[in-house]
Order: structure tokens, then sequence, then C-alpha cells
């Protein structure tokens, strides 16, 4: 029953679909903080720039942006991140689309952590002489993480399930298999439940893990 | 302006500002002026490549409006479907009896689980296979069965936390003047959860809205991105052209949702009627998919 899965490499697609979630993961980690850090800074310019920024990403579809890095920046205006064969530019755009997509989540999510802690908090740690980095060092960054992680999850669990979305530029990843299989092999059911069983491997406990971290070091007020 | 990050500031950290913001215009007026450089190489700035959007009405009402027409139906579709489907959902999962809660719990947190991608790729497939769908219309049956599955499960959550927002003593109290669980439901917390997550559903409505273009890329659907794919092929590859524009349709369909979710969401927290409960617009996020797939 399960035979013909011997002519594909499902491990290897999905193994793709954890390579582009790993890595957007980590790029929109250190973009959405910078964005974070413009955001909550005393810049107004930077500010009005994250605001921007954010406000603008978060409203293209990801599948705009994705098509877009594919057929604008690469084929249009001939960026190709260094890579030379179609496979890796394909994937290393997807990459970037992901990351810029997910950063303004990321951001959003770690602001939202530094928003519920009260002002009191640093009002108090001025008031004893600490000083500005002291004051987030101890006070507010620790707070204010804790509280983000749940946001942070919630994020990384779309992240996974977005990676799809690269399929449109045909990065070989799970979706863009499973649409293949589907071509091929008349067994549309067993395939779905297969590529369904591998997403839901993937998100569930991822979920259930981040979750309960979340709640375990979560701030009591 | 001072916050929980940093005082109101004085004479240095004015100067310091300066200075950042110096830097930041340096660096970002660069980057400008690289993607100017890049666009006038390659020839991307020629205005016979924007004229289509600017002069004349062929470009839109050939690709752009007809594509966003879709777009709107397929999400329009979803949305009334999903709906009910999600309320249903949602309140089995606040069922009393275990047979009827952990069900629902399972199709939920399944659906959750699964990018829209892959139930519309199903979707698709399962339409060619046992119904006789005429194909041209198969794209679109499966864009919103992909959407409603992931959407009401979705809402479920959004319902559940609804109900599940409300002060306790709404349903005690009901229960006490002797209305039945049934009654309790329809008559005292259904009405008020519906104006709680009122916010939280219209913001689920731009990742719907977002997602619809999943079925341009991928199932050939003709919504408003594959509008932009054959019109830059039409009017002499002016992809950058053609991408801003749709780009621009979205953003703004989606701000005037997001805009009207926050407004809503103000206006009930004001309201002196409700019980004060409000799900915040980002309580999506909170329900696990803000983010919603693209």
């Amino acid at each position: 029953m399960f035979d013909f899965l011997e002519d594909y490499d499902l491990l290897g697609a999905f193994w793709t679909t954890v390579q582009l979630a790993v890595l957007s993961a980590v790029g929109s980690l250190i973009w959405g903080t910078m964005l974070a850090a413009m955001r909550v800074g005393p810049v107004p310019l930077m500010r009005g720039f994250g605001t921007a920024y954010v406000n603008t990403v978060r409203n293209i579809p990801l599948t705009v942006i994705i098509l877009f890095t594919s057929l604008g920046l690469n084929q249009t205006l001939g960026v190709s991140l260094g890579a030379n064969d179609v496979e890796t530019i394909n994937f290393r755009l997807a990459v970037l689309g992901l990351i810029l997509y997910t950063s303004s989540f990321v951001c959003e999510a770690l602001r939202s952590g530094i928003n519920t802690v009260p002002v009191g908090q640093a009002e108090a740690a001025r008031a004893i002489g600490l000083s500005f980095g002291q004051v987030l060092r101890h006070v507010v960054l620790p707070q204010a993480f804790r509280s983000s992680v749940v946001p942070l999850a919630n994020v990384l669990i779309a992240l996974i399930k977005n990676t799809t979305v690269a399929a449109a530029i045909g990065v070989a990843e799970a979706a863009l298999l499973m649409k293949e299989m589907i071509e091929n092999e008349a067994q549309l059911l067993l395939i779905s439940a297969v590529i369904a069983f591998g997403f839901v491997v993937l998100t569930l406990p991822t979920g259930l893990i981040l979750g309960w971290v979340g709640k375990k070091v979560a701030v009591k007020r | 302006m001072s916050s929980v990050l940093y005082d109101a500031q004085g004479p240095r950290a004015k100067r310091r500002n300066i200075v950042f913001t110096a830097v930041f215009v340096v660096a970002v007026a660069a980057l400008l002026w690289w993607v100017y450089g890049t666009l006038k190489d390659k020839g991307q700035l020629e205005w016979a490549l924007w004229k289509p959007f600017f002069s004349g009405t062929d470009a839109w009402s050939t690709y752009i409006l007809p594509g966003l027409e879709n777009t709107l139906k397929a999400a329009a579709l979803a949305v009334i479907i999903a709906l009910p489907l999600g309320a249903i959902l949602g309140i089995a999962r606040l069922s009393d009896h275990v047979w009827v809660r952990v069900p629902a719990a399972i199709v939920v947190e399944f659906f959750r689980s699964i990018p829209v991608l892959v139930l519309m790729i199903f979707g698709l497939a399962l339409f060619a296979e046992y119904t006789n769908v005429s194909s041209d219309d198969r794209p679109l049956y499966a864009v919103v069965t992909g959407l409603v599955l992931y959407n009401a499960s979705v809402l479920a959550e959004i319902v559940r936390a609804g109900i599940l927002a409300l002060p306790k003593g709404q349903s005690e109290a009901a229960m006490a003047i002797g209305l039945r669980k049934g009654q309790v439901m329809r008559t005292i917390l259904l009405p008020q959860a519906v104006t709680t997550m009122l916010p939280a559903i219209v913001s689920q409505l731009v990742v719907i809205l977002k997602d619809t273009a999943l079925g341009g890329a991928v199932l050939t659907f003709p919504e408003l991105l594959a509008s932009a794919n054959t019109m830059s092929g039409y009017y002499g590859a002016n992809v950058i052209a053609s991408f801003t524009v749709v780009a621009v349709i979205y953003i703004a369909l989606n701000f005037l949702l997001t805009s009207f979710a926050s407004w809503l969401e103000r206006r009930l927290r004001r309201a002196k009627k409700s019980t004060g409960a409000v799900l915040k617009a980002d309580d999506t996020e909170a329900a696990g998919t803000g983010t919603g797939a693209a």
C-alpha cells in the first residue's frame, strides 16, 4: 500500500521544509529583533521606519513576496544571492522572502512582550539608581523575554506551515512533492494523509513544548 | 516621551539621537540608491512599463479588477462558510460531553496544524477525482475548501476564547434563574461573545484575504496575484510595476480591515453595555495562527 512512496524522496522533501523553517527562523529572529529595537527605541525616525515596515509587510500576502523574490529580484533584477544553480537560488530566495515576511511578526511578538512590563518596574529600577544598561539587563528584558515565548512560538508554528509557500517558486519541499505525487499516483487520500501527518509531527509538538515552556516561564502578575 | 525602556530625554541623549538619525538616514538612502540604480540599469523604470496603470483603463478592466473580484469572491465565500462551521466547532469544544468535546478538539487541532496550501492541493485533487465540478471552477472550489477547513478551526478557537473570556457570573446567573445549558449558550453567552470576538474575527479576514493568493500562485486560480503575472507578460515584462500595483492593492485592503478591527476593539472596550471583556485583534495569534499562512 505504501510501496509507491519508495519512488519519492519524502524524507528529503521534509528535510528541505525543516531547513527552510530553521534558516528563516534564525534570520527573522535577527531582523525581527532589530526591527523591534527600532520600534521601541527613542529615535523617532527609526520608530517610524519600524512601524511602516511592519504595517506594510504584514499586509502583503507571503505568496506575493516569495513570487516577487523569484520573478522580480532574480529574473528581472538579476539578484542571485551568490548561488549558481537554479535550485539553490530558489531555495535562498524563498528563505529571504520568509525572513522579510516573518520578521514583522517576530517584531510584534517581541514588542508585545516588552509592552507587558509595567512602566513602574523600570521607574523603580531607575529610582534605585540602576543605569540604562542595568535596567534593561536585570529588570525589563528578563520579564519581556519570558512573556514573548508564547507569541514567538506561534510565529514559529506559522513559519513552519508557511514554508509550503516556497512551492510557488519550485523549491522541492513537502507541498510540492505532494502535488507531484498526486499528479502521478492514484492514491489521493493516502498521499494527503502522509503529508498531513508530516506537518502535524512538525507543528504539534513544537506548539505543545513551547506552550508548556511559555507557561512555565511566564511572569505571574 | 517616556516608556518602560527609557526616561524623558535630556540634552545628551537628544544629541545622540541626532547622530543615530543621521547614520540611519545615510544607510536607508544608500539602500534606496542601490535599488534605484539596479531598477534603472535593468530598465524597469521606463515610463512605458508603468504607463498601463496610469493612463487608460485597459490594465484595470482586463486584468486587475477581474482578479480582485475573484480574490474577494473566494475570501467572502470562505468567510461565509467558515463562520458557522467555526461557531459549531468552538461551541462543541466547550461541551460537557466528552464524546462531543474530544472529536471537536481533534478536528480543530488537526486542521490548524496543516498548511492551507496542503489543504488546497488536496481539495483540487479531491474535486477532480470524486466530483464533476468543471475544471474551470475547480480552483475556486479548492481554494474555498482549503480556506474553510483551516479558518473554521481557527475561528473555532476564537469563538471558544470569546466565550471563555466572559465573566463566569454571566453563566452562573443564567443557570440560577433556571435556564438550561442550551438556553444559557444561546441567549446569554453567544450574544455577548459575538461582540467580544468581533475584532479578532475581522483580523482573521486579513489572513483569509492574504491566503487567497496561494490559489493564484499554485492552483491556477485567476485571482489578483495571478493576474499580475499574466499582466506583466502582456505589457512587456513589467514585473516590478505589476507587482508594485498589486501589492499596493493588497496593502490598502488589508490596512482598511486592520484599522477597522482596532477601531472596533477600542469602541467595544469603551462601550458601557458590554462586560468589558474584549478579545484583542491580535488574539488570533493567541489562538496560534495570527501570522496565518501567507
